[in-house]
């Protein structure tokens, strides 16, 4: 039996269950049973529920192949572990659901978590090896607790979201408007990047470069036409695209220039698909989604943003900087290293334990709290995406 | 100090808001908490007296004012947070690249990143976690932490000491949750008691008042977290001390037998021999193959060294073979380091060198090269430089540099370890004459008369390298840090402190008997939801009213206000 095989398609089946659970979720919106307690009766809303369930079961049989496939868990470099950070949304998703019944939060979590998972998708998915810095029980032990630690935190980004989608006042253009479309621009740029990578990738489009790193000569392969090249890079395939510029010198993360030039394509396509949405609703997104919000009780919105974020905090701090101090100490023989990973776990604790503080000692409730939710999975996402492509650290395993 | 006396007979210290007794606002004192704006008493800290909300401050009251202050915290926390983002944009002295053209911090910002990088190292943010100014700064949360904390927690725990069943009426229905019932019988309040009995409330009475109160120890949840971190930052203090923490590191080849350093001679180490796998040697490799290959690199598998650790018997005299006891025969790996007496010893890096090389002499004027005679010299003992071949050749060592570059075609030593050796020969002739000087190399042989202007004659002997013996040196840190620990106990009572004060609330109910009435308040400190179900629970099937929101009131008011200015 080729476990590999399995894995392969269980992800699929996955992340198709999952695409057909948000089409349930988006259905309750229409529907009459909103309140805390029916919410989750409706009948679109129990499908919905049960086949993130069976979507859940799925990526678990992913999980469970891929280990007995490799002989290792599968959190050992980039897609592994963002593929597990998508699932552990998807797990907290359903926790909080069962808690709180709260059929819109399908409808937005499930979509964000597909997002994450075909991020993920676009790194390499082979098979690799576990290199000797990896050869720890503490992989297991630390990832997977700052993965769903952060999971959670993402529902708080999730809910509040939600919130501000559903409160803002859409009628006149202000700071806060700007900001809620500049927060939903972003989700069309990683939109962006999956259309951009899966487009060029179907095309099979290659261009290889050579270019200078740390005093060698390292080639790399482009798949998206080179807007940005490597730094001093020198373009080897013929009738390829010659780059318009070269990445500056300080991106030092390894590979740097190809994955720059990635971010600018997922720009470029996220801004099309985002125009053309506004072309078509003739008024920012975030109004056009209002109305259909409206049932929605942004009471119990806060409730949850709050609630992840207390649940979601001694999780992330326990795995991201307990878990994680301990495994450096055995493995580097010390607990801290000033990485710059170890200094964004540092932040995002901070940036939480700020929330924490204001929430209950200042009164930071609704809107406001709603803001740091959102500004407190940027800096998530940052440490996941950006450290790890752009700085260079003991994190860059892909 | 002035006290003030409450009418319930209780004398609260001055800049009591609420009697710590029977909680009547104080008059005069409700501006500190805002209580004059609000028709609900604002209960955080039980409006208690607190140092930093006091009216005559001496200048040490000030600074407390100052760090007591949440703002201050907070700012403080996002001033370290923006300071910590930027010392990651360009990587920190320490992790500046082995391959980087100058490690110099002065040299590299600049060359490699320009005038931002310049600026960057100017401003000190190259060693930005060392800096002085960032350890104040981290010295000023300590602080700030150690104040806010004990200005909140020792009034709180009096007042919450103090409390008394019997609350003053404005206290009662100046709280969030508040009802008033008529003709309520003394068999209903009993039940109403025995219900929040069976629900674990500890029930306090008082002439007849009822004061039911439930998870108090939640409210010191923060204070512990926060002893936690302060115990964090002690230990942060003591490991920069030698007592506490010692970091040392050692070079060890194979076969070599070595004092273990910062270990006061105790024990000693042999390296028996160090293993360095990489990834697609064995066939279970198979399945990483397309993973392997498109890597540029080696993938390692694993480093080893596999070594004996011999302990100092204390009672043997020195030099006696007997005084060596062979402690534990590890295998130190990367991620499973050794312990041995409190010490921990790491893999934390390795290298090859040369141990021993082979020679030959042969004339150049031979086609075949053919070895007049061989010789071999050890690189780790270079003791012996005089080689006396076959024929009465003599081949002398006159100059060794374990690790050689060559600078305007002149070699310079550059470390003591045999990674790149080179020689200087002298070669005897038999018949005593002139010796023949000439340098030699892998991949070099090298006569200095074809350079020298002066025309010399050329060598009529040269030397060339038949064999290379290599071996591996294996780096190994040894730590001991006695502040671990303490590190450890921070990190857990943190996260208990977190648990206690997040997870668990602390509920207060009171019933108050007037006249003709029946008081019902209640006070939690988070999840309203919760207490309210509490007491549905414990009013069910009585005359009690069940006690209203009154913030929610209070809040549907202003937006109806707010709708009509619409």
């Amino acid at each position: 039996m080729d476990f590999a095989y399995i894995s392969e398609i269980a992800l699929y089946a996955a992340f198709i269950l999952y695409l057909i659970a948000t089409f349930f979720f988006g259905a309750t919106i229409r529907d009459k049973h909103t309140s805390k307690v029916d919410g989750g009766r409706s009948k679109p809303a129990i499908i919905g529920i049960w086949i993130t369930q069976i979507g859940f079961a799925a990526q678990v049989v992913y999980f469970v192949t891929r280990w007995i496939a490799s002989g290792h868990a599968p959190l050992s470099n980039m897609f592994e572990f963002v593929t597990f950070f998508g699932m552990s949304m998807v797990l907290a998703f359903i926790i909080l659901y069962y808690i709180y019944r709260l059929p819109v939060l399908g409808l937005f979590a499930l979509p964000i978590a597909m997002i994450v998972i075909a991020y993920a998708s676009m790194f390499p998915t082979d098979l690799a090896p576990l290199v000797a810095s990896l050869q720890s029980h503490w992989l297991y032990i630390h990832v997977s607790t700052v993965s769903i630690g952060n999971a959670i935190l993402a529902i708080s980004f999730v809910t509040g979201l939600i919130y501000l989608i559903r409160q803002i006042d859409q009628t006149k253009r202000s700071k806060q408007t700007t900001w809620l479309e500049i927060v939903i621009f972003t989700l069309f740029v990683t939109v962006g990047f999956i259309v951009s990578t899966t487009g060029f990738n179907l095309a099979d489009y290659n261009a290889t470069f050579n270019y200078p790193e740390n005093d060698q000569i390292v080639t790399t392969h482009y798949h998206l036409p080179a807007i940005a090249g490597p730094n001093e890079g020198e373009l080897v395939t013929e009738d390829a695209m010659k780059p318009w510029f070269e990445a500056p010198g300080w991106m030092l993360g390894s590979d740097a220039g190809r994955k720059f030039n990635t971010v600018i394509w997922s720009i470029i396509f996220g801004s099309v698909i985002y125009g053309i949405v506004r072309i078509i609703l003739r008024k920012r997104v975030g109004a056009a989604i209002q109305p259909l919000l409206k049932k929605v009780n942004p009471d119990l919105l806060d409730e949850v943003t709050y609630r992840s974020v207390a649940i979601g905090f001694p999780v992330f701090t326990l795995g991201g900087l307990i878990f994680a101090a301990i495994w450096a100490q055995i493995a580097w023989n010390r607990f801290w290293g000033w990485d710059p990973k170890e200094v964004w776990a540092l932040i995002t604790f901070f940036f939480y334990a700020v929330f924490l503080h204001l929430r209950l000692s200042r009164g930071w409730h609704g809107e406001k709290s709603a803001w740091l939710a959102v500004g407190g999975f940027a800096i998530i996402m940052f440490n996941i995406v950006v450290v790890n492509l752009v700085l260079a650290g003991l994190h860059s395993y892909a | 100090m002035e006290k003030l006396k409450c009418e319930c007979g209780h004398v609260n210290p001055q800049g009591t808001v609420l009697c710590e007794a029977c909680g009547k606002p104080v008059e005069g004192n409700q501006s500190v908490d805002g209580n004059d704006e609000h028709v609900l008493l604002n209960m955080r800290y039980e409006g208690s007296s607190r140092r930093s909300n006091k009216y005559n401050q001496s200048f040490v009251d000030r600074i407390w004012t100052f760090f007591s202050s949440v703002k201050v915290g907070v700012i403080l926390i996002a001033i370290a947070l923006a300071a910590s983002a930027i010392g990651t944009i360009f990587p920190q002295k320490l992790h500046i690249p082995e391959g980087a053209p100058s490690r110099d911090p002065a040299v590299f910002y600049e060359a490699s990143y320009g005038l931002i990088g310049k600026i960057y190292y100017q401003l000190g943010f190259h060693d930005l976690y060392d800096s002085w100014w960032y350890m104040i700064l981290i010295a000023l949360i300590g602080i700030s932490l150690v104040i806010c904390s004990l200005d909140r927690f020792i009034p709180l725990r009096r007042a919450l000491k103090l409390q008394r069943p019997i609350r003053n009426t404005t206290f009662l229905s100046r709280q969030r949750l508040y009802s008033e019932s008529d003709h309520v019988s003394a068999e209903e309040t009993e039940q109403v008691k025995n219900k929040l009995k069976d629900m674990r409330y500890n029930i306090r009475e008082e002439d007849g008042h009822i004061f039911a109160e439930k998870g108090r120890f939640s409210r010191w949840g923060p204070y512990v977290n926060h002893i936690g971190l302060i115990i964090i930052l002690i230990a942060a203090i003591l490991r920069t001390t030698p007592m506490f923490y010692l970091d040392e590191f050692l070079w060890v080849r194979e076969g070599q037998q070595l004092t273990v350093p910062g270990t006061n001679n105790e024990f000693q180490i042999k390296h028996e021999k160090f293993t360095l796998e990489t990834y697609g040697q064995s066939e279970e490799d198979l399945k990483f193959k397309e993973a392997i290959e498109s890597q540029d690199e080696l993938v390692a598998k694993n480093y080893q060294t596999d070594a004996i650790i011999y302990e100092l018997n204390e009672d043997a005299v020195a030099g006696d073979d007997d005084a060596l006891e062979v402690y534990s025969e590890p295998s130190i790996r990367l991620n499973h380091p050794t312990k041995f007496g409190g010490y921990t010893m790491y893999q934390s890096g390795y290298q090859e060198e040369f141990s021993s090389m082979s020679f030959k002499l042969y004339d150049v004027d031979d086609p075949d090269e053919e070895a007049i005679g061989t010789f071999t010299f050890d690189l780790l003992d270079p003791s012996e430089t005089m080689f006396t071949l076959d024929d009465g050749y003599t081949v002398e060592v006159v100059q060794y540099l374990p690790d050689f570059e060559l600078v305007d075609n002149v070699p310079k030593q550059k470390s003591d370890y045999p990674k790149n050796p080179g020689f200087v020969f002298a070669v005897h002739p038999p018949d005593g004459g002139e010796p023949e000087v000439s340098f030699a190399a892998i991949g070099i042989n090298f006569d200095p008369n074809t350079v020298d202007s002066s025309g010399g004659e050329l060598n009529q002997y040269k030397l060339g390298i038949i064999d290379v013996d290599e071996r591996y040196v294996s780096g190994l840190a040894i730590t001991r840090d006695y502040t671990l620990p303490l590190f450890g106990l921070g990190a857990l009572i943190f996260m208990i402190g977190v648990i206690q004060g997040m997870y668990w609330q602390h509920r207060r109910i009171w019933l108050h008997p007037t006249e003709d009435k029946l008081l019902l308040a209640a006070h939690t400190n988070k999840n309203w939801f919760g207490v309210k179900k509490d007491i549905e629970k414990a009013i069910e099937n009585t005359s009690i009213v069940m006690a209203h929101d009154q913030q929610e009131l209070e809040d549907k008011l202003k937006e109806k206000e707010s709708d009509e200015q619409k």
